[in-house]
């Protein structure tokens, strides 16, 4: 988009004044290439946010955004309830709470290389992906609600993951409020079989190698090291989440026009914080968080379970669980005066700094670990939230390189099999049920996720630990 | 009132398209009434999941209601994505009769084959961005909007 249309305020910071309906600013954050590339849909769904009731501050969009559906990709929306603050759907996002995880092996790469390929088909048969998997555990009508209001640590008591990991694991892996009572039949039926499943698109699970170091001492105090081998799970809330969205923004439409809202786009449907629908949407929304915690923690115990029969003394250690499609309930200083807001992340990454009341002891003194995945072949970074991060965005970061081209322009431009065969030549291997679905996510088809930090950084929105390749990929 | 359906329709081509999206997938249906428009989008839903055929073994009644036609699309297109989903099934033909704020559509399908149909990605659901359904220029119908994927 023409960057003409905007107030630069500083070398990664884009400004859009209020006129007409817009309550609040927008500001945008990225270098001059990433901005030129964008769609001028981001511009118009920035701009749409910032007219809704209640919201506060700006509304942001994050290095890596591209054209969502109401709110951008890559948008963050603080709303105040106590000030006609409304909940939005479409600023959570269909697949609710996705999200990265990212555990240390304690391998390096020259352990796993000898096994890679084997590693990588052992990986492939034990994960459930792509549609039409299904996974091993099926829930029954009390086992579903149990998970729904237990999310990582009911899977940990049921022996599919580490007590050790909910420390870090965002709300310590269990998301208070929840209401399966408030999660319909039908999205309860669409979960029945998926927990434990890595869905598709641009799910994945890989298997990566530390490339590079930036920040020797944040990396020394995450674990991290030159050579070291990760394993990182991107996935969500998979039927469960998707038929929550779906159901609450058809309802979001008549509780906003009841309300009075005017709305400049129907997928911005929202539903004031203080009135029944708001409510029961973050019951529910909250229940769907669950499940994408329940789901990674067992993702993560079957990544556990292949690892050890390669390596018997392999020890997989949760770094951290980060969510990037969510509404939480968070104490931000606004105006020099604490505030609890309602934070929208559609496609951003929390990234508190160091100090922050969340964090277990080990990361207290450094902050929060960001994890930004890539594309297949280029890689994903590990940042750490910034004390920056509070006042620039109510802390919030990129969440991924961010798809710079349509699906379906990739499918005309690469062939998925040339794809596979071009990474293979260069050590990265990919498993996919479909070389279509690995053509629709060819590396090509994402902006440089390079440039996507470093301009985060630049922006003071999180900074840079250490830079990931990938070795192997399973992709759904 | 009940819809019978003696036999799958025969299956139409070139009725349907998809269109770009940054990260998900555009849809659109033609045809000479919104039914068959309708129709038309959801082979293109069908579409979005995989390139090979898809056998109309079992048929699934399903019924949506919205308070206008492009709403009421919306809600056809999540009722496939819901039956998909619980079902673990694709759709290859389908029949819709719209009466007011009222549809009621038979889809006929399959179990998903991972090997044949090698399915690419999963829809998650209908959304109400470029969602539009109208006549067109040529007096026909088009339905269409972005699914998220």
């Amino acid at each position: 988009m023409d960057p003409g249309r905007f107030t630069r305020v500083d070398p990664t910071t884009w400004r859009v004044e209020p006129t007409g309906a817009m309550r609040v600013p927008a500001i945008i954050y990225a270098d001059d290439a990433l901005i030129a590339g964008m769609d001028d849909k981001v511009f118009e769904q920035a701009v749409n946010v910032a007219t809704l009731p209640g919201i506060v501050g700006a509304s942001y969009v994050m290095p890596d955004a591209h054209w969502g559906y109401g709110f951008p990709i890559g948008g963050v929306a603080a709303f105040d309830a106590d000030r006609g603050g409304v909940v939005s759907g479409g600023g959570v996002g269909f697949d609710i709470s996705c999200g990265v995880r990212t555990m240390l092996t304690g391998l390096t790469v020259a352990d796993v290389l000898h096994v890679q390929e084997s590693l990588a088909e052992s990986l492939f048969r034990q994960i459930p992906a792509g549609l039409g998997s299904e996974g091993a555990i099926s829930l029954d009508a009390s086992e579903m609600d149990a998970m729904l209001a237990g999310g990582a640590q009911w899977a940990v008591e049921r022996g599919w993951g580490a007590a050790r990991d909910l420390e870090r694991i965002e709300e310590g892996g269990r998301m208070a409020g929840a209401r399966p009572d408030f999660v319909s039949d039908h999205a309860k039926e669409r979960q029945r079989r998926e927990t434990g499943t890595l869905g598709s698109g641009n799910h994945y699970l890989e298997v990566q190698a530390v490339v590079e170091i930036f920040d020797a001492a944040v990396a020394g105090a995450f674990g991290l090291a030159q050579d070291d081998v990760l394993v990182t799970i991107h996935c969500g809330s998979r039927g469960l989440g998707h038929q929550i969205g779906t159901e609450f923004l058809k309802e979001m439409l008549a509780a906003a026009k009841e309300a009075g809202i005017e709305l400049p786009d129907r997928e911005l449907a929202c539903a004031p914080i203080h009135s029944e629908v708001g409510q029961r949407y973050l019951g529910a929304m909250r229940a769907g968080i669950n499940c994408a915690l329940a789901n990674r923690e067992v993702l993560g115990h079957y990544a556990r379970r292949v690892f050890t029969h390669f390596f018997p003394n392999c020890d997989l250690r949760l770094l951290f669980d980060v969510s990037h499609n969510t509404c939480k309930v968070e104490s931000h200083r606004v105006d020099g005066k604490r505030r609890d807001l309602y934070i929208h992340r559609k496609g951003a990454t929390r990234a508190f700094g160091p100090g922050h009341e969340s964090l277990p002891a080990a990361l207290l003194p450094v902050g929060q670990p960001v994890l930004v995945g890539g594309s297949m072949g280029t890689g994903s970074y590990v940042l750490v939230g910034d004390a920056t991060s509070e006042a620039r965005a109510f802390s919030s970061a990129c969440h991924g390189a961010g798809r710079a081209m349509s699906r379906h322009a990739a499918l005309r431009r690469w062939s998925g099999r040339q794809i596979v065969d071009d990474l293979a030549s260069r050590g990265i291997l990919i498993r996919s049920p479909s070389t279509r679905g690995v053509a629709e996510e060819a590396p090509g088809a994402y902006k440089d996720v390079d440039a996507v930090v470093a301009a985060a950084e630049r922006a003071g929105l999180a900074r840079r630990v250490a830079r990931l390749r990938p070795l192997i990929c399973v992709k759904g | 009132m009940a819809v019978e359906f003696s036999a799958p329709p025969v299956e139409r081509s070139g009725a349907w398209e998809h269109f770009p999206h940054d990260a998900d997938v555009g849809l659109r249906g033609r045809g000479a009434t919104p039914a068959e428009a309708f129709e038309a989008a959801a082979h293109a839903l069908t579409a979005v999941v995989t390139d090979a055929s898809v056998e109309p073994r079992d048929a699934v009644r399903v019924t949506c209601e919205a308070p206008d036609l492009e709403l009421l699309f919306v809600e056809w297109l999540n009722a496939i994505i819901y039956e998909m989903a619980a079902r673990n099934m694709l759709f290859g033909r389908f029949a819709v009769r719209i009466e007011g704020a009222r549809l009621q559509g038979t889809l006929w399908g399959e179990p998903i084959d991972v090997a044949r149909h090698a399915p690419a990605c999963e829809p998650k659901g209908a959304t109400y961005t470029a969602l539009k359904v109208g006549r067109q220029a040529d007096g026909a119908w088009s339905a269409a909007c972005v699914v998220d994927v």
